[in-house]
This record gives structure tokens, sequence and C-alpha cells, in this order.
């Protein structure tokens, strides 16, 4: 059920998968990856993240729109954009 | 509220009568933006605060965008607010009107009604609250001044309905209503701290407890919010009613509640019209019985939600239906009231003739006579069948080929 106004709570626009938005998908290579973290850096939605169990890093893909802006900047040509299929 | 407010019968101008039912009904907020003929309205009431008669605050803004604007915010926060604004500070306000029907905020504001530009004019039709038909808000037109302040006090009770949460547009005619003085029963604070309750909102803003107001809302539940809004607007009828039927208790007037009958029940002829033009039609209606010709009169009073049902059984005994609309909907050829009355009988089983008058744009008066002409053609209508099936009354045919 929706509220009776368009009223949001706080954090709830976690709940929109805007991934699901996405048309190109960047796979991270972690053997390419020497961890400089400037996909992080540029990453304009903040979901480029540091793996738990390495220094290499990878995007949340619920959240990761397809831009290809990490890809673009990332120095070691370690992340590849690739066309994904639903 | 300090309890300054005069109240019993008194010699009034209406713009006073309104400012004072609106100071009555205890507003937190008060945000207007003046424009002929509201101005007295708002100055009215920015007096009663001044004199300190009034505890609410009085909000100055630059623009009527502002003034809704303002409201908006204050009501989001649990605040009962009021404005009041005419034909282009409306159309100014058009973008707010919309959004705080949406966000389902009780706000109610009077709206003088006026014709709209081009020509500037500033006299009286109904062009202007027609224009935001689509907007959300509940319309009540009122035939009188005392109806305009007991229709205010409603207005809270109808808007802040947890089940209704809507805005609602009170509309009186410019000048003939706002600009008349005539002996007022100006209401009581007791009685109308007894019949209206404190606004008691359904979610708030709280830095104690953070929203978001009016979210951005994608395709997957736009279309959702929207039925909500309808289905608020669709409960609202039988809370006009009831707020009707509950001020005739507390106060002992009554003025109809989606729609009034002036002897229609045996009448072959029936006229439609909304505000104070029903006035009019009421002596049209009595000089024409007493000559044995059978008409009677329907008064649109909630034009929003609009009537459907109220008027298909008002009208089904009779053999053509007059409708007087104060608006244009410039490329039908007809005013809305017209319309819609003929688009509700479509599906239905009431198949009578129903004639449209565009009449009294921009304060053109409207003379009895002019009123009889109408009735003789719906009687012609009635023995040779509609010829013409909608036109604008008294032209000046000079003026225009």
């Amino acid at each position: 059920m929706i509220p009776h106004a368009p009223i949001g709570e706080p954090e709830s626009s976690l709940a929109n998968k805007t991934g699901s938005w996405r048309i190109f998908i960047p796979v991270f290579d972690a053997e390419l990856c020497n961890g400089c973290g400037t996909c992080e850096t540029f990453c304009p939605e903040g979901v480029v993240h540091k793996r738990a169990d390495s220094d290499t890093f990878i995007a949340d893909y619920n959240y990761c729109k397809g831009c290809g802006i990490c890809a673009y900047e990332c120095p070691k040509d370690a992340i590849e954009m690739i066309l994904e299929e639903k | 509220m300090t309890g300054k407010l005069k109240s019993g019968r008194q010699v009034v101008e209406g713009s006073y009568a309104v400012a004072h039912a609106a100071a009555i009904c205890r507003p937190d907020v008060i945000s207007a933006y003046p424009i002929t003929p509201q101005t007295h309205i708002v100055e009215d009431l920015s007096q009663f605060v001044a004199d300190g008669a009034i505890d609410s605050k009085y909000i100055n803004v630059e623009s009527e965008f502002s003034a809704l604007s303002a409201l908006v915010g204050a009501s989001a926060v649990g605040a009962r607010t009021y404005s009041a604004t005419t034909s282009q500070g409306l159309a100014l306000m058009h973008e707010v009107v919309f959004n705080m029907a949406g966000m389902r905020l009780p706000a109610v504001m009077t709206i003088v009604n006026r014709s709209m530009s081009a020509p500037i004019n500033i006299w009286n039709d109904h062009q202007d609250s027609i224009a935001e038909r689509d907007s959300g808000w509940i319309q009540l037109y009122v035939e009188d001044v005392q109806e305009l302040v007991d229709t205010t006090v409603q207005a809270y009770l109808i808007a802040e309905d947890p089940e209704v949460s809507l805005p609602v547009m009170v509309c009186m005619d410019g000048f003939i209503l706002s600009h008349v003085f005539e002996p007022v029963d100006l209401l009581d604070q007791k009685a109308v701290d007894e019949f209206l309750p404190p606004f008691k909102p359904l979610r708030t803003l709280d830095p104690e407890d953070p929203k978001s107001f009016g979210m951005f809302v994608d395709p997957e539940y736009y279309m959702d919010f929207r039925h909500l809004v309808e289905q608020a607007m669709d409960r609202s009828r039988s809370k006009i009613h009831a707020a009707a039927k509950s001020f005739e208790s507390a106060f002992g007037r009554y003025y109809g509640d989606l729609i009034d009958t002036y002897h229609t029940d045996d009448a072959e002829i029936i006229l439609v019209a909304m505000g104070s033009l029903v006035g009019t039609l009421r002596d049209v209606v009595d000089d024409l019985r007493s000559k044995g010709v059978p008409v009677g009169l329907l008064k649109v009073r909630a034009f929003r939600p609009f009537p459907a049902d109220e008027i298909a059984e008002a009208i089904a005994g009779a053999k053509v239906v007059c409708v007087l609309d104060k608006n244009i909907s410039l490329g039908t050829g007809e005013g809305a009231v017209c319309t819609e009355i003929k688009a509700s009988l479509y599906n239905s089983d009431v198949r009578i003739p129903v004639i449209g008058f565009v009449i009294g744009l921009g304060g053109r008066d409207i003379p009895v006579g002019t009123v009889q002409r109408i009735v003789s053609k719906a009687e012609d209508v009635i023995k040779h069948g509609i010829k013409v099936e909608n036109e604008f009354v008294d032209l000046k045919h000079s003026l225009v080929s």
C-alpha cells in the first residue's frame, strides 16, 4: 500500500533499485586492478567500493546505472562495459 | 485568538464577512497577495492580525505563486491555512494549486470569481476557478454573503476530514458578493469552536521524525496516487452533505449539499446555474410560477466533486434543461457546467434536451428580462425540439458579425 500522499520516509529511496535502469554493466577484472580507487572517486552514484576480501574494486549492481565513467577513467583498463541481457 | 472579533447580525461588506468567517476558523497561517476584487478580504484579515484580534501568522509575499507556496509549507507542518485570490492571481498559482491537492494538504481558499485576461477585465464571471477544475481541489459556489460565511466554516470541516484531506475553493462572485453591503450573521467564536475541531493532520513535517513531502514518483506509482485523489474527491460527497447538515443543526441555516433545488419537482423547464445568479433566478421562477409557467431551478453548489447523480435525479421529470454558464470552454461553444451535465446523462436513462447559455462574461449584467427570454426559448424547445444547442446570451451583434 502507498501512503495517502507522496510522502517518503528517511532512506526509503534505497528501495528504488536504480540498477534496473542499466543497459551496459561494468565488469571489474580483479587480476588487472591495481587498487588505485580512481573508479570509486569518479563514480557519480557512489556505488563503487573496495571488495571485502581484497584491495580491488567492484560496483554495487543494485544501484549502478551503467554510465561507464569508471571504465573510461580506469588507468589499467580493468573495467569493461558489456551489454546486459535481461 | 483573543476573542476580539465581533459577532451577531451586522451590516458589513461581503469581503469583511468572509474575512471574519476565515478568521473565526482560527487559521494558523494566512498568506495572500492583493488583487481586485479580492483586496478587501486580505486588508481586513491583515487588520485583524495587526489589531491582535486573531493570533494567525500573516505572511507577506511578493506574488500569488509565493502565497500558495507558503501555505503548502505551512500546511505540511500541520498548520490550518487560508488564502484568497482571483483571476490572474489564481492563474499565477496554477502550478501550486495542483501540488497542494496532490500533496493532500487541506487549505481553504476563497476565490473571488473574476474573468480572465485578455481582454483585461476586473468584473465577475467563473472563468478563473473553472480553469482549475481538474486540479483536485473541491469547489463550492455560493449564492449570497451569508452562504459564503457559513460555507467557509463548512469548507474547513470537509477539507480536514481525514477521509478527504483535500483543499477547498469557496467561490464567490466578484463585486456582486465581495463589495455588497448587507445584513450578515457574523459567527460566534465559541459556536464555531464547537462546530470545527482543531486541525489534526494525517502526517506532518517534523525534524524529530523526518520525512519528505511532495516526493518524486515514477510511472510505477504515479497513476495510483492520482487515483487516490479521485477516491478522496468521491468520499468528499458524503462529507459535503454531512457538513451542510451538521451546520444546519448547529446554526439553523442550510443551502443544499452538492446541489439545491427550487420548484423542480413538477417543473417542465429547469434552469441550472452557480453563484449569485441563482438569486436572480429564484425571483424569475417566483414570477413565472405566479403566471403558471412550470419552471424550476437547480443550483450547483459543488462543481467539484461534480454532482452527476443528484442532477440526473433532480431533472429526471423535466422536459428541457437550460444551463446558464458564466464561463466558456473555448472550442466547445459552451460552458463547463453544460458540458458536464450532458456528459453525465449520456449513459443514464434520463433523456432530456440540455441547452447551454454562456452568459454574463466579464461582468455583463444579467437582467430578469434576459432570463425570461431564455425560458421562452426553452418553451420553444419543448414544442419544436432543439434548433440551437448553445448560444452566447445578450451578444452585441452590432460589434461582432
